[in-house]
């Protein structure tokens, strides 16, 4: 009699009809997500290289060639124009042109040659900062190289001999690094919707209304309702992860039976936050809007583009709210660090924890029939 | 000999007491009492906005009730919401139905909503296919189905699971005459093996059939009866008066000349005639000379036994006059 799971079997059953009836539609709208990683791996490199560098060299001789060179070579930049006079030289910078300015003082290779300090003047355009670090990083290191070279002269083992070894993404690939993290963003996209529309469109028909005066039970009706779509976010996984294993050939160290079992609570997250979602919205637009109202914070919060440790001291809590967090750490995890479920239990139990969290609270509401008012 | 007087007021299907429904500063429904017996077609009429749908809502608990008290199949609605709903149907305006399936899958679903065993369920599904002559559209998307036939299947779905009461909110709104004639002949027969039906329309026929009636207007239930008893009030044929029809090709003409004419207290258009209220002592006669010399020829004037309209229509204006007073 008091079953809370009633009419659980029933919904399950029709939503299934639902999918198989319109399955093409579906299909297509799974595929969206392919075409935006496919856009996303190829367009977008985090390692930054030949950046657009403007030089002012008011020396000339050999020693300022070879500084020249030496900058050239490391890949960091691209030395699109020389000028001669310090006004062009901030024109280019001002204009867009160029993000980093190189003056070679008159007296470079006379300071050199009697043994004195010479300086060089690096101009860098501070308004993208991942842009401006790399600048100074590249540099400071090829002036500190330069000096060293001078100070010891030639054959002269250097005293402390750094040799950092980068683990998990020795070549620093982009997509290596970037499409776990897409991963994420993309289940989420289109799993939430999936639920806010199915609910939505409920509503509109006036079927919503019609299982209320039924003996259906909200956690029957959510339930059967998200099961199915369940199935189907897990189908989305394996197209993305197929494309990103053998598109972009990021390889995959860990368990992917493992991913897949740990993606399923992050999956019941964003189909229960899409219910939540559609309890408040009354039309599609209105769903839209609030679901990406979610998503901001799932990609500037998670760190999947900013690192999390980059997040204000008093923002930082909010990034334990969002789930993506936790799945990005195990994707990145499973993935690129081959993590195994010992490292990764807790990411898994806090999202199945958010997930019952969110769907209690979209039950209350479907039961105190709050979304009809 | 108490004992067998008593047993005809067994367990009301509908008891509703002083409901109350208030939606902000809006008070919809603002104290309605009445009563359904079983197996009665209880007829709910009002205007659009008057508080019918609200009324159906609040007992079939999709709205709470802000006051006063509902029992439902001998059940609390406040209390046990679940058990109204595991013994009525609903049949919304819209007739909610799951476009995108077939006929017999939208059956079948609510079949199972209702937990029906697979034998029972398979039984009903044959009745009610039977009933409602749905065998050779079985295959069919819902959203492909004429208006007629949707309301029918809206209707077989609601009544699968066998409820005892029917609620069916304007089930006639925007179908064509035969399937609406054919809806009430389905009704009648329901009705016959003990269903009751809660019906709200606009159409006054639909009420004429119905055996119980019920007129809320803004909010307030302004007439509750039969048929034949609602025409017999005092409101709507006042002692000392006699409603006659007044047939004449000039209408428009002879309504307004007969408005200005001392012992008709009112008078209204139907089609090509007049209904009018006058005094019991009125000269008849002496109206027809009078319309005459205004050249406007008389058919025929004949008394006229109030129509459930007429009633509807002096219970209203007699509540208007009641609320200005009041208002003064």
């Amino acid at each position: 009699m008091t079953n809370i799971f009633r009419g659980f079997g029933a919904i399950f059953y029709k939503e299934v009809l639902h999918v198989r009836r319109d399955f093409a539609t579906l299909f297509f709208s799974l595929i969206i997500p392919l075409l935006q990683m496919t856009l996303l791996g190829y367009g977008i490199d985090t390692n930054i290289r030949q950046i657009n560098t403007v030089v002012f060299n008011a020396d000339g001789r050999r020693e300022s060639r070879e500084l020249l060179d030496r900058l050239k070579n490391s890949d960091t930049f691209r030395l699109i124009r020389y000028v001669q006079n310090d006004r062009d030289l901030n024109d280019m910078i001002i204009s867009g042109r160029a993000r980093v300015g190189i003056k070679i003082p008159v007296d470079y290779s006379d300071r050199l040659l009697h043994q004195m300090s010479a300086q060089v003047l690096v101009l860098i355009d501070g308004s993208d900062s991942s842009v401006a670090g790399q600048a100074i990083n590249v540099t400071t290191a090829i002036g500190l190289d330069e000096s060293l070279r001078h100070v010891l002269q030639d054959r002269v083992a250097f005293g402390v001999d750094m040799r950092p070894k980068i683990l998990f993404n020795p070549d620093s690939r982009s997509p290596n690094f970037f499409l776990p993290g897409l991963t994420a963003i993309l289940l989420l996209n289109v799993t939430t919707f999936l639920t806010a529309f199915s609910i939505v469109r409920e509503k509109q028909q006036g079927t919503l209304e019609q299982l209320f005066v039924t003996p259906v039970r909200p956690m029957g009706l959510l339930l059967g309702k998200l099961l199915p779509y369940l199935g189907i976010g897990f189908f989305e996984l394996i197209l993305i992860l197929t494309c990103m294993r053998f598109v972009f050939q990021v390889p995959i160290h860990g368990n992917v039976l493992l991913l897949a079992f740990l993606s399923l609570p992050y999956l019941f997250v964003s189909l229960s936050l899409g219910i939540l979602i559609s309890s408040k919205a009354n039309s599609q637009a209105e769903a839209m809007q609030l679901a990406f109202l979610t998503i901001l914070p799932s990609v500037f919060f998670s760190g999947y583009i900013f690192p999390r440790e980059t997040i204000p001291t008093i923002l930082y809590p909010l990034s334990y709210l969002v789930p993506a967090t936790y799945f990005i750490n195990i994707t990145r995890g499973i993935i690129l660090r081959g993590a195994g479920l010992v490292h990764l239990w807790t990411d898994g139990l806090a999202l199945f924890f958010l997930g019952t969290l969110l769907l209690i609270l979209a039950a209350r509401r479907f039961h105190n029939k709050a979304i009809l008012a | 000999m108490l004992a067998t007087q008593t047993q005809p007021f067994a367990e009301p299907a509908i008891s509703a007491e002083h409901l109350v429904r208030r939606f902000g500063n809006l008070t919809a429904v603002n104290d309605v009492s009445f009563r359904v017996e079983k197996g009665e077609i209880f007829g709910f009429l009002g205007p659009n906005g008057s508080g019918k749908t609200t009324v159906i809502k609040m007992l079939t608990g999709l709205l709470p009730l802000s006051g006063g008290s509902a029992r439902v199949e001998g059940l609390d609605v406040r209390t046990d919401a679940e058990g109204v709903r595991e013994r009525i149907g609903y049949m919304s305006q819209n007739f909610s139905l799951y476009y995108d399936l077939t006929v017999e899958e939208n059956l079948k679903f609510y079949g199972r909503i209702y937990s029906l065993e697979p034998a029972r369920l398979k039984r009903r599904m044959e009745e009610v296919i039977q009933l409602n002559g749905f065998e050779p559209y079985l295959k069919r998307l819902a959203a492909q189905l004429s208006g007629g036939w949707k309301q029918r299947l809206a209707l077989g779905c609601a009544m699968l699971h066998e409820p005892n009461l029917l609620f069916l909110d304007e089930p006639t709104a925007g179908i064509d005459p035969v399937a609406r004639r054919q809806l009430w002949d389905l009704l009648f027969e329901l009705s016959g093996h003990g269903i009751t039906f809660f019906v709200t329309t606009h159409y006054m026929d639909e009420a004429e059939r119905c055996s119980h009636v019920a007129y809320i207007y803004f909010g307030k239930l302004i007439a509750d009866g039969t048929p034949d008893s609602l025409r017999q009030l005092p409101d709507v044929q006042p002692q000392g008066t006699l409603r006659v029809e007044i047939t004449t090709p000039e209408v428009t003409r002879a309504l307004r000349l007969a408005r200005h004419i001392p012992g008709i207290r009112s008078a209204t258009i139907f089609g090509q005639s007049i209904h009018a209220l006058v005094d019991e002592n009125f000269d008849l006669d002496g109206l027809r000379s009078q319309l005459l010399k205004n050249g406007i020829a008389v058919a025929e004037i004949r008394p006229l036994a109030p129509s459930l309209e007429d009633a509807f229509v002096e219970l209203t204006y007699k509540h208007q006059a009641l609320l200005e007073a009041a208002g003064d």
